[in-house]
């Protein structure tokens, strides 16, 4: 039996993106229709690292993490339970000189930016975080960021959407979008078809082709970065580690896991799955066992990996479409969506009601590309320096 | 022989040892490995240090089918590359990763045949985790290859056919078997007659046990639904009820287990096509009757592609060897296949008479309490299994996980996840096919952080 749902907004793709939206929008008085083609939070969203980091983001998106940062201690009042959240700290750990002086320079660049960065000499180092074994030169604290549970996090959004009233539509993907004189009509799942006065697409790694169907391709494509995780071990990682450069990001989580990031695995077959490639895993597991003296001997019990959307420039795409009125478009993380989902989400809600946000988000329109192709480079320099993802 | 031919064999049990001879006696040479030291599998498991004990003591009426097996590996052992105490830990395109002590690597293999074997199925109930409570296959393993007992008065519980066969086996040994505890009425067992035209050995040698268990004055009971194991810091006694009246034993020491349950997840990390086994109450790789997978190249055999035992899996994987053979463009002998086959129909046949002989306790999942943990390794209780179901509407099993950790820690779901379908099932009102399985994961089982990496092999 086919049924029409008339909506003011519709939302493809119930990621952390797309749910807090859903609950903003809904808070605002909106009526809201939120869709994914699986379980809400069950892809990039719900299997993520769990690092709510703003240190390392390139001056660009720090407004907006900056919003993100005032959500988190908030959960417990906005969807009813903290996600395990802990304001642990970020430590980016620098291995040569050179590192260390690429972390001097961001933390001169994002002075003003409110992070609070604190600049750690390798002595001082050894004696605040004996546990780290090596050659660490130096290392860069933001004390005030920390990291979550993916999987509690991005769920209880979706849930909490549903209590506020949003209409959440699982294992209905959405198969066609197009703008007629009414607004826009969307076919979803065998038998549903919506009707919207605006349409967000946070479709995650998805989100290309509903960008393609309205004339604006982008340099989106899927990346999998691949988790490990030890057995319950004895407390001892008291901070977010991560690395300059890359190759390791490592947390401990209250049991006594730790999670151990830093390789990308490879697609399945069925394209929504991924998996850890063996030698990277090992690759994981022997970086963190030569780092942390306290896993030498440790096991490791499961590996995991998830799909996510990067661009080409490693920011993502958050606006107003340039050729369709009340469409728009938030995906493309790129590796670090986690922390500023919750604060995209108030975002995109701000664009629906006001056609503006409080947030400055030029940086992530949707045709720089369009720009830099023609040869102006306009607002969005990449960053000089190596930037990580995915934690 | 053919260079490009390179199987590998995963498991050196009946199953894995009658593949690897019948690609030996055709001039191939495959890769064996298994994680145990040495070879047999979980019936014809060998001791860890030699001892007075004849293979008459060990195996029992399998005597000589387990000397005539060690015999066959003994014999072909210098024909293929066998590998023990190694563990396969993941697989992906046609290669897989193994650990032997703090070494991995990689194996290419051109032909895979998966003899995994199976592991208990445990159900829990209040005190299952306590120190003394083992598995009906582990209380078995203690005994065969360590010569010990789990208890110095022991009580066996549950259902299947190894519960009669591992209570004989410690009285056998000499240990005190407190009573065994069958969790299906005694009317089921009149089931087995019908078997006895299929295959009277089998049925006379269950009898066999059940009789001299009970000569011997050990109690047996049916119709068993087990209440608690007592204890506060180890086992001190069991608790059941039976015919409406609650009944409880002092022993030091329970072993129980439910049937079987197939050990699959490296034929859905080589990305085998499952099916929904009703009569295993579980998923399992599709497999035609030679044992052939959804995914070519890839054959399964033994216990691991569904509970049989041990004589199918001794056929199972001899026919698994002639497909590859056959299926690699090499002569076979179409009459043994026939034979074969005909034998593991007939087997097949009486699997269903043993299943309703022992059949699965279905009372069991709304018996159990809250309370009770469910999954041992997160420390999950069965009601926050419930509540998720209840609160977040989950009714798909991996997103119980996702939500809850059920099957997330050191087992990956080994041994929790038959028990947390079943209570997912019944407290979504769906039939336990329907909440669907867990997805496989590497590492199959845990492995060192600091493992050395080797570079590719064959
Ligand atoms: C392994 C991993 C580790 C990471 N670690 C971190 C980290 O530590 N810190 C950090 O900040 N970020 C991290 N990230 C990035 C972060 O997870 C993502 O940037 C963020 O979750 C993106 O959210 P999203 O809502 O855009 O995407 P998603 O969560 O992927 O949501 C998109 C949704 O759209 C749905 N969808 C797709 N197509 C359709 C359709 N046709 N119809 C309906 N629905 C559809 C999908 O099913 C999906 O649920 C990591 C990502 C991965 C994969
Ligand atoms: C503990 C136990 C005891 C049993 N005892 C009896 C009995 O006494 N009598 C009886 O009739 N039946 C018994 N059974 C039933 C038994 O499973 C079958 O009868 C028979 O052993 C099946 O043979 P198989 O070759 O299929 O598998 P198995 O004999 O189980 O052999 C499988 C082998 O594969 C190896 N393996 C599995 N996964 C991996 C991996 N990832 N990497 C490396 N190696 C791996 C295992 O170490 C094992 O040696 C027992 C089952 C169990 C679990």
């Amino acid at each position: 039996m086919s049924r029409t749902l008339h909506k003011d907004v519709a939302i493809i793709g119930g990621g952390l993106v797309g749910s807090s939206a859903a609950l903003a929008l809904r808070r605002m008085g909106f009526s809201v229709v939120l869709l994914d083609k699986g379980f809400c939070g069950a892809q990039a969203s719900g299997v993520n690292y769990g690092g709510v980091r703003r240190q390392g983001r390139p001056p660009e998106q720090i407004a907006l993490s900056q919003r993100a940062h005032a959500i988190w201690p908030r959960l417990m009042d906005l969807i009813g339970v903290d996600g395990e959240f802990v304001r642990s700290g970020h430590l980016k750990l620098a291995r040569t000189e050179a590192e260390m002086a690429s972390l001097e320079a961001y933390a001169a660049r994002v002075a003003d930016l409110g992070l609070d960065l604190e600049l750690i000499g390798g002595i001082q180092l050894r004696e605040h975080f004996p546990w780290i074994a090596g050659d660490v030169t130096g290392a860069s604290l933001c004390a005030g960021d920390g990291h979550a549970n993916p999987r509690l996090v991005s769920a209880a959004f979706a849930h909490a959407a549903r209590h506020a009233g949003v209409d959440v539509l699982e294992h209905t993907p959405v198969s066609h979008v197009e703008k007629a004189l009414d607004g826009f009509h969307l076919s979803a799942g065998s038998s549903t078809e919506i009707k919207a006065r605006f349409v967000i697409n946070s479709a995650g790694a998805w989100a290309g082709p509903f960008a393609e169907a309205f004339g604006e391709p982008v340099p989106l494509h899927a990346i999998y970065p691949s988790m490990i995780v030890t057995e319950p071990l004895n407390v001892f990682m008291n901070v977010n580690i991560g690395a300059e450069g890359g190759g390791i990001y490592a947390r401990q989580v209250e049991r006594g896991n730790c999670i151990v990031g830093g390789m990308r695995g490879e697609p399945l077959a069925e394209p929504d799955f991924s998996r850890p490639t063996g030698s990277g895993a090992v690759t994981i597991m022997n970086r963190a066992a030569a780092l942390f003296p306290a896993l030498r001997h440790a096991y490791a019990i499961r590996f995991w990996s998830g799909t996510e959307g990067e661009m080409a420039d490693r920011n993502p795409v958050i606006g107003f479409s340039r050729t369709t009125p009340n469409l728009i478009h938030a995906f493309g993380f790129s590796g670090a969506g986690f922390q500023i989902a919750p604060g995209v989400g108030e975002v995109l809600a701000e664009l629906v009601r006001d056609g503006e946000s409080r947030t400055p988000i030029q940086a992530f329109a949707i045709d720089r590309f369009a720009r830099t192709t023609q040869g102006s480079r306009a607002d969005s320099e990449p960053e000089p320096q190596k930037r990580e993802t995915a934690q | 022989m053919s260079d490009a031919i390179r199987p590998l064999i995963v498991g050196a049990g009946p199953a894995g040892i009658r593949a690897a001879q019948t690609l030996v006696n055709a001039g191939i040479r495959p890769v064996v490995i298994d994680e145990a030291p040495s070879s047999g599998g979980q019936i014809y498991r060998q001791r860890l240090v030699p001892d007075e004990r004849s293979a008459k003591d060990l195996y029992g009426s399998e005597a000589a089918k387990a000397i005539a097996l060690h015999g066959t590996f003994a014999r072909i052992c210098d024909r293929i590359d066998y590998l023990p105490e190694t563990l396969v830990w993941n697989l992906r395109d046609k290669a897989v990763d193994v650990v032997t002590g703090q070494r991995t690597r990689r194996i290419a293999f051109s032909h895979l045949i998966l003899a995994t074997g199976a592991t208990d199925r445990v159900l829990p109930f209040p005190g299952w985790t306590l120190p003394g409570v083992f598995t009906l296959g582990g209380s078995q393993i203690a005994l065969k290859s360590q010569g010990c007992a789990i208890g110095e008065k022991v009580v066996f519980l549950g259902s299947g056919p190894l519960l009669y066969l591992v209570a004989w086996q410690y009285m056998k040994a000499g240990a005190d078997v407190a009573a065994v505890l069958d969790t299906a009425p005694f009317s089921a067992k009149f089931h087995l007659l019908r078997g006895l035209f299929a295959q009277p050995s089998v049925v006379l040698r269950g009898f066999r046990f059940a009789a001299e268990l009970m000569a011997r004055g050990v109690a047996v009971h049916f119709g068993v639904q087990p209440v608690r194991i007592d204890g506060t810091t180890r086992v001190e006694g069991i608790s059941w009820r039976e015919r409406g009246k609650e009944h409880r034993l002092a022993c030091d020491a329970v072993g129980y287990g439910f049937s079987l349950r197939s050990e699959t997840q490296l034929a859905d990390l080589a990305g085998c096509r499952n099916i929904f086994d009703a009569r295993d109450r579980a998923w399992r790789p599709e497999r035609d009757s030679a044992g052939r997978t959804s995914v070519s190249g890839v054959y399964i055999a033994g216990d691991g592609a569904g509970i049989a035992g041990a004589d199918a899996a001794e056929l199972a994987g001899e026919r698994a060897g002639l497909a590859l053979l056959d299926d690699a463009g090499l002569p076979v002998d179409h009459a043994r296949i026939g034979v074969l086959e005909r034998k593991l129909a007939s087997i097949q046949k009486f699997r269903n008479v043993l299943e309703s002989a022992f059949p699965f306790p279905e009372s069991w999942v709304t018996s159990i309490a809250d309370d009770v943990t469910l999954c041992r390794c997160e420390e999950i209780a069965v009601g926050d299994a419930r509540a998720a179901v209840r609160d977040q509407g989950v009714s798909e099993l991996n997103r119980l996980k996702a939500l809850t950790r059920v099957g997330m820690g050191r087992c990956q779901g080994r041994m929790c996840a038959s028990a947390a379908v079943e209570v997912l099932a019944s407290a979504c009102g769906r039939s336990p096919d329907a909440v669907g399985r867990l997805r496989a994961q590497p590492p199959i089982k845990p492995i060192p952080l600091a493992v050395a990496a080797e570079g590719e092999a064959a």
